[in-house]
């Protein structure tokens, strides 16, 4: 007798050519996973591996012979035969200004990633102007889609605002966000399923939001923090992190950091749990490991406070 | 979970209790499984239901019975896989006889058609799991219970391979490690069985000492001791029985009538306040090295990142230095060493070294040697010509209902469960500020909010046949007539209310069913009891 | 799905509204995949609920989305998306008054300014808090500029397009006249004996079916039915129809494609969501001929093994979609559509969707999820609709006005429609000519018809005036310069002179115009418009308004050089880095200006 079996993965590859080197890669392989395989340095910035690509960012573009505009290599999937160059003086050129835009937009200090890319693509945030003041909080989540006030073109306009804090677990600055929509995957259909946030809005005023702007507790949040995770440049953050930030104390050359096994139910997550001055101070997942790719719940990424709330004496 | 077809959440409420589990079955359901959930609370789990099973507590038995009761009926069952793999059919066919669609609905409340849809999709489906947590298991015939939902796999053919099975989602990291090391009154590690003699002997030459043959005493069975005076002494490690017991006066009163009693915790626990020894110790997923195993049998590293405070100590550091004033040197036991002994004494851990673990992220036993990969699930024999080892039996099962019946003094029925945000008596997910926390209440169906007059927040009186408890009251539009929900993660004592009957096969409690009545009281009463 | 929502309930009006539209809620058990797939009706819904009330409370957007198992921040999401969605308190009568390129030429800024001093700023509710009104992007009536649209909630909501409005009429609507019949449609080749798409325009009764029959109508459906759907499509390859929606795609290709996929269902979708700036053709299609787009949706169907079918109409066409809504009817009702299709066994019927106020959802694939009853964003492609279009599966998705050829082609063959027009573009071309002309409107040509002639067929620039440009394909087109007035109008026509033919826009400005200003237009057009999902669009857009802007009021930043530079780098990324057509053509026009004219240094050609 002869149990049905799991179905094999397909094990076909593709040969395709990239900056005039032949690459053999698995068949559903990205042009970015075909890229990284060459050692080719691809930025990326709303790519995750533990996501679906949703191609927003268009910060990895590449050439693709044959295709009338750039492609996105975090999404498009290798094909025989295609002829991509990762280099060329229009990628270059789409790259930088990608860059520049998110630059001049956005606040992306926090973003390490970021200060590489943009040293390695020469963008100069700083030739649309001084930036426009910071919006009222609210300003742009009152804004209606389809209407807007015709600029001077004496500033650039950014997405400046004052932090949302609403809750004691973690905080939004949306000042900060590029708007990856990684946040509202990892609370979609890729990993929570709550959907509490969603893209709101359209056009320039699209922003990450709750219905009707409610704050957290009132929303649908469960607070897994799986969107804290998954943010590239510090715009969703721990409440942990922020206040010691603000307080001068964050530093990231004095913590350490471990992976162990979350005591909250017998799932078996992966916690990686990072202290300074052995202090917890934030706990995230590794993206690559099978129970939780990256993904936690409430307990586990926020519930350790009681480890160290114990009285010193031990007991 | 993720490439199965149907997935069937019998008494789970997955999407909180294991929330990161049910991302798996999101994934599942995301590719096209089809989901039921049988629970007597419309759960959030239930929210992503294609079906929703609502049964009367305790009724489980009934409900299983019928299900497979109306895949013969309809001629859906794995004839070649019954023939082939499992004995006692034809027992379990007359069993279900009596179970019919329409005397399910009768004992259950779940619709007929609902069963039977259940019967026919979970029949169909090419891959179907069954997962159940403590739905099933803290009932007086936990053990009754599963068996009525392994007979469902076998009927169907759905055990032993890919995309099938039967899971018991473990509340615990390490409940299931707990049962690999020998934490069973008559196994040791690997579920070697004390008085299998050639185990017993490797042990013993190991350990250079003697074993004892005599099986050991359940949780349930320790505290009968207790009350009979048989046992006087006892060491608790990270357990808070004072709170997470049934009937928690009787818990209460066993324990301030111990000679002895010694608790290893974390913190000072309500059980250790009855303590004679407190010994304080670190917390194990932060502040130690070793492993634990999860609910898929995956071995997994912790991994210590913080220094203990104070004086609190590793628990095994403190195992080594009370053995060693026991007159036995183990020298400082590191994890590591420790865990090679483990592999050395117990075949299905031996090909799990720490290096492994490491670099698979744990891995899954059985594990023979350094180059078994681990196994997905189990059972895979049952479909190999011949069988290989004992066909797989089905168990013929009757429902009961639950102990404490309900009249009219005790009209309601009370469950209890977890919440999303908190942790079993709280110890640990107390310590945080969660903002979904509201606190402990007694939740209630609009109706009976209406039926008895109360209102959202109101301060009752909630007793049954062994105590009675302040608790507000919170109206919860999911819960049917006649049906209340507590947890015990808070400060309301909620274990005041439930019953200890346990289940003579595993010792369950049964917790999901207690009897109560909710009396009004008067404002000033409300007042200093909330 | 485990949904939590605010303690924000529906008024009992907002409940019945969508209650009206969804049936009252069963006791029944509605969970899993039963319960997500009513997402698609979202859109529907809410406008229900804006067209009765004239807003989305919280409460009301509370309880649709419970309905429809959507997350509520998912419906917020998709309802912010929208133009046409108030998500706070709005007045119920709101006349929409647009401010577009066309309507700008003729008049509109006049107008605006008028209204901003008697009525207040746009958005402003004046007296009793029943009225206001807004800015709009091109309504789609440009023949008739300038233009508004009028919406009024309420028990019996009512909504119109007013064409050749002035400060008077807008105070009419504003005050409750609107309900009075503004200027008809302007026809001006009604009954012309060359026409071919436009034959009935004008001249058949378009909410009689018996009309449509007597006119030769429903005698393509009976050959397509004998033909067989291969047939089918072998005519449409053999006249080498190329779309009119914009990019020009062999129809035939298409379709074939559609037709062998082995997945099931198969979808059709005519994109009727007009709303390139100076297109209006489909409008008149629709209003004048909806027998003819049903009948071209049949065939379609009959062609690609579609089952079903979807009309998504721009949702400020509120005549277009009663006139269509009412052949669809009429249609069912003579077996035109429904089961077993004139008693062979083919099934096929068609359900109108009404856009909200996006032209992203122009593009094919933000029509989708738009249907879909998500933000209407686009997808990136591959895989492209014939393979995974509609919720997923293969579709065929067509311009009314590509869809509208096939009648002809199937009854003369494909060979006798590619002998007219040119080689690469064969058949007839319908043309929206708008701005600074003598006799604005929808004209049909040939394919050849040099833009001259075509000027001179709509009567040329009005007295004393001297053409200026010619805006192409509208504001993701490009500018013809006078000298390039011989350009033959086909797709590898323009081409030469770096324009396109687009939707067939043809947008006049004299010299009076001052074409900056409609530079900065068009600027502000995509800035609105972008859906805001990829960042050359969402930025850029904003990057290249601010830089007109400055150029405009000759402030530059750098020099003009570095600024030129600046807008050229600018435009290079949305070309060549957005996801979708509305970012990879959002400097098109704008380039092309700049490099043909010199529209920040007065209104003088270089």
């Amino acid at each position: 007798m002869i149990a049905p079996e799991r179905p094999l993965a397909a094990i076909g590859t593709v040969s395709l050519e990239i900056d005039g080197t032949d690459v053999r890669v698995p068949e559903g392989a990205t042009l970015l996973e075909a890229c990284r395989s060459l050692g080719i340095a691809t930025p990326s910035l709303c790519y995750l591996e533990n996501l679906t690509p949703v191609n927003v960012c268009r910060v990895c573009v590449v050439e693709l012979e044959g295709s009338r505009v750039l492609v996105p290599a975090c999404s498009r999937k290798a094909e025989n035969g295609m002829k991509v160059r990762t280099d060329s003086a229009r990628v270059r050129l789409s790259r930088k200004m990608v860059l520049e835009f998110l630059g001049s937009t956005v606040d992306v200090s926090l973003s390490s990633e970021f200060a590489e890319y943009a040293r390695r693509y020469g963008a100069e945030p700083d030739r649309y102007g001084a930036p426009a003041g910071p919006q009222p909080l609210g300003a742009r989540d009152a804004a209606v889609a389809g209407h807007h006030h015709a600029p001077a073109g004496d500033v650039a306009e950014n997405v400046a605002q004052p932090v949302k804090v609403d809750n004691e677990l973690y905080v939004r600055d949306y000042a900060k966000c590029i708007l990856c929509y990684k946040c509202v995957e990892a609370c979609g259909a890729d990993a929570q399923n709550t959907f509490a946030i969603a893209v709101a809005g359209r056009g320039f005023e699209a922003r990450i939001s709750t219905e009707f702007d409610v704050p957290l507790p009132d929303s649908a949040c469960v607070y897994c923090g799986n969107c804290i995770g998954v943010c590239p440049t510090g715009a969703l953050m721990f409440s942990s992190e922020y206040e010691m930030r603000r307080a001068g104390t964050w530093d990231e050359k004095r913590q350490t950091k471990a992976d162990t096994i979350c005591s909250y139910c017998g799932v078996g997550c992966t916690l990686t749990v990072h202290a300074q001055d052995n202090a917890i101070v934030k706990v995230t997942s590794p993206l690559d490991h099978d129970v939780t790719r990256g993904h936690l719940c409430i307990k586990g990424r926020f519930g350790w406070k009681f480890v160290q709330q114990r009285p010193i004496d031990g007991a | 979970m993720e490439e199965t077809d149907l997935v069937v959440l019998w008494g789970s409420n997955a999407r909180e209790t294991h929330p990161i589990f049910f991302h798996h079955v999101l994934k599942g359901i995301r590719r096209g499984a089809k989901l039921y959930v049988v629970d007597p609370r419309r759960t959030s789990t239930a929210q992503w239901a294609d079906g929703w099973l609502g049964l009367h507590v305790g009724t489980d038995i009934a409900l299983a019975n019928a299900v497979g009761r109306e895949i013969l009926e309809r001629g859906l069952e794995n004839r070649a896989f019954i023939e082939h793999s499992t004995i006692d059919f034809d027992a379990y066919r007359a069993s279900v006889e009596p179970y019919t669609l329409a005397e399910a609905e009768r004992i259950t409340g779940v619709p007929a058609a609902a069963i039977a849809e259940l019967a026919e999709n979970y029949a169909k489906a090419d891959r179907g799991i069954i997962c159940w947590t403590l739905g099933i298991t803290e009932h007086h015939n936990a053990v009754d219970n599963v068996f009525a939902l392994t007979n469902l796999a076998l009927l169907t053919g759905k055990v032993g391979r890919y995309g099938c099975g039967l899971n018991p989602l473990r509340g615990q990291n390490n409940v299931q490690g707990g049962g690999d090391m020998g934490a069973i009154p008559d196994r040791l590690a690997g579920f070697q069985a004390v008085w299998d003699e050639p185990a017993r002997t490797k042990f013993e030459r190991a350990w250079d000492c003697t074993i004892d043959m005599k099986r050991g005493r359940r949780l349930d069975e320790m505290f009968e001791a207790m009350d009979h005076g048989e046992m006087t002494a006892s060491y608790i490690v990270g357990e808070n029985p004072a709170v997470s017991e049934a009937d928690r006066g009787r818990t209460e009163r066993l324990l301030r009538g111990l000679e002895h009693l010694v608790v290893q915790d974390i913190t000072l626990s309500d059980t250790a306040q009855f303590a004679h020894v407190v010994l304080p110790a670190a917390a194990g997923w932060a502040e130690s090295e070793g492993t634990v195993t999860n609910s898929e049998r995956r071995v997994q590293r912790v991994r210590k990142v913080l220094d203990p405070p104070g004086s609190a100590r590793d628990d095994m550091w403190i195992v080594a230095e009370i053995a060693r004033r026991l007159g036995r040197d183990w020298g400082t036991p590191q994890a590591e060493a420790v865990w090679d002994e483990v592999r050395s004494l117990s075949p299905m851990h031996a090909g799990m070294s720490y290096k492994r673990l490491e670099e698979c992220d744990g891995l899954q036993w059985p594990c023979y040697d350094d180059s078994h990969p681990g196994e997905l699930f189990l059972h895979a024999r049952l479909w190999e010509t011949p069988v290989q080892g004992p066909k797989a039996p089905f168990f013929a099962v009757e429902y009961e209902p639950p102990l404490d019946a309900l009249d009219e003094q005790f009209p309601l029925r009370l469950t209890t469960g977890r919440r999303l945000d908190s942790y079993n008596t709280g110890v640990a997910s107390g310590q945080y500020r969660s903002p979904l926390r509201r606190g402990e209440s007694l939740d209630i169906s609009p109706h009976d909010a209406r039926r008895y007059g109360l209102r959202d927040g109101e301060v009752v009186r909630v007793s049954s046949r062994r105590g009675s408890v302040l608790v507000p009251i919170r109206i919860d539009e999911t819960l049917s007539p006649g049906l209340t929900f507590m947890t015990y993660h808070f400060e309301v004592p909620t274990n005041v209310l439930t019953l200890d009957a346990v289940d003579p096969k595993s010792g369950t409690a049964e917790f999901k069913a207690t009897a109560i009545r909710i009396d009004k009281v008067e404002e000033a009463v409300a007042a200093a009891g909330a | 799905m485990d949904l939590h929502f605010t303690g924000a309930l529906p008024s009992k009006a907002e409940r019945q509204i969508v209650d009206a539209v969804l049936g009252a809620p069963s006791d029944d058990w509605h969970g899993g995949e039963a319960a997500r797939a009513r997402r698609h009706l979202l859109l529907p819904t809410l406008h229900a609920v804006a067209a009765r009330v004239g807003w989305i409370s919280e409460g009301a957007l509370n309880y649709v989305a419970r309905r429809l198992t959507v997350p509520p921040a998912d419906a917020y999401g998709v309802a912010s998306f929208y133009a046409l969605f108030a998500l706070s308190e709005r007045a119920p009568r709101v006349v929409h008054v647009c401010d577009d390129i066309a309507c700008k030429a003729r008049g509109a800024d006049a107008i605006i300014a008028a209204l901003e001093r008697d009525y207040g700023i746009a958005g402003s509710t004046p007296d009793d808090g029943a009225t206001t009104w807004l800015r709009s992007p091109c309504l789609g009536l440009c023949e008739r500029a300038p233009a508004a649209y009028l919406s009024v909630a309420g028990e019996r909501p009512y909504a119109r397009q007013l064409g050749g409005v002035d400060v008077r009429s807008i105070g009419e609507a504003l005050r409750g006249g609107g309900e009075r019949v503004f200027p008809s449609t302007i026809l001006p080749q009604a009954g012309d004996p060359g026409l071919r798409l436009l034959r009935r325009v004008g001249v058949v009764d378009p909410s009689s079916i018996q009309a449509y029959g007597a006119a030769g109508g429903y005698q393509a459906l009976r050959r397509a039915l004998e033909i067989g759907a291969s047939g089918v499509i072998r005519e449409v390859s053999d006249a080498r129809l190329m779309g009119r929606g914009g990019a020009a795609f062999p129809t035939g290709r298409k379709w074939d494609a559609v037709a062998k996929e082995p997945e099931r269902p198969h979808y059709l979708v005519c994109n009727a969501d007009e709303s390139e700036p100076g297109t209006f053709k489909d409008r008149i299609l629709m209003e004048e001929d909806p027998f003819a787009v049903v009948e071209a949706m049949t065939i379609t169907a009959f062609a690609t093994g579609a089952d079903y079918g979807y009309l998504y109409v721009r949702g400020e066409y509120p005549l277009a979609t009663e006139r269509m809504q009412h052949a669809l009817d009429e249609a069912r009702r003579h077996n035109f559509l429904g089961c077993d299709i004139l008693g062979t066994e083919f099934d096929f019927d068609v359900e109108i969707r009404r856009g909200a106020g996006a032209y992203i959802c122009g593009e094919e694939t933000s029509l989708f999820n738009s249907i879909e009853g998500h933000r209407g964003e686009p997808r990136n492609k591959p895989p492209f609709p014939v393979q995974k279009g509609l919720f997923g599966k293969p579709t065929a998705i067509n311009n009314v006005e590509t869809l509208v050829n096939l009648p002809d082609i199937v009854m003369d063959g494909g060979a006798a429609y590619a002998a007219i027009g040119t080689k690469d573009s064969t058949g007839t071309k319908l043309f929206c000519v708008s701005g600074c002309i003598a006799k604005p409107g929808l004209y049909e040509v040939p394919f050849g018809t040099t833009l001259r002639q075509l000027l001179a067929l709509a009567g040329g620039v009005l007295p004393e005036r001297r053409l200026q440009a010619v805006l192409l394909g509208g504001a993701a087109g490009a500018f013809a310069t006078p000298e390039e007035l011989d350009t033959p109008l086909t797709f590898e026509g323009v081409r030469k002179i770096r324009a396109t033919l687009g939707s067939g826009v043809v947008l006049v400005f004299d010299d009076r115009i001052n074409l900056g200003e409609m530079l900065l237009r068009i600027a502000a057009f995509f800035r609105d418009e972008s859906c805001g999902q990829c960042v050359p669009c969402r930025i850029g857009t904003v990057r290249q308004e601010e830089l007109l802007a400055r150029l405009k009021r000759r402030e530059p930043l750098h020099s003009l050089q570095d600024e030129r530079t600046l807008l050229a780098e600018v435009g290079a990324v949305m070309r060549d880095a957005s996801i979708c057509g509305l970012g990879q053509t959002a400097s098109s026009a704008i380039e092309s200006a700049l490099a043909k004219f010199r529209p920040f240094e007065g209104a003088v050609r270089a």
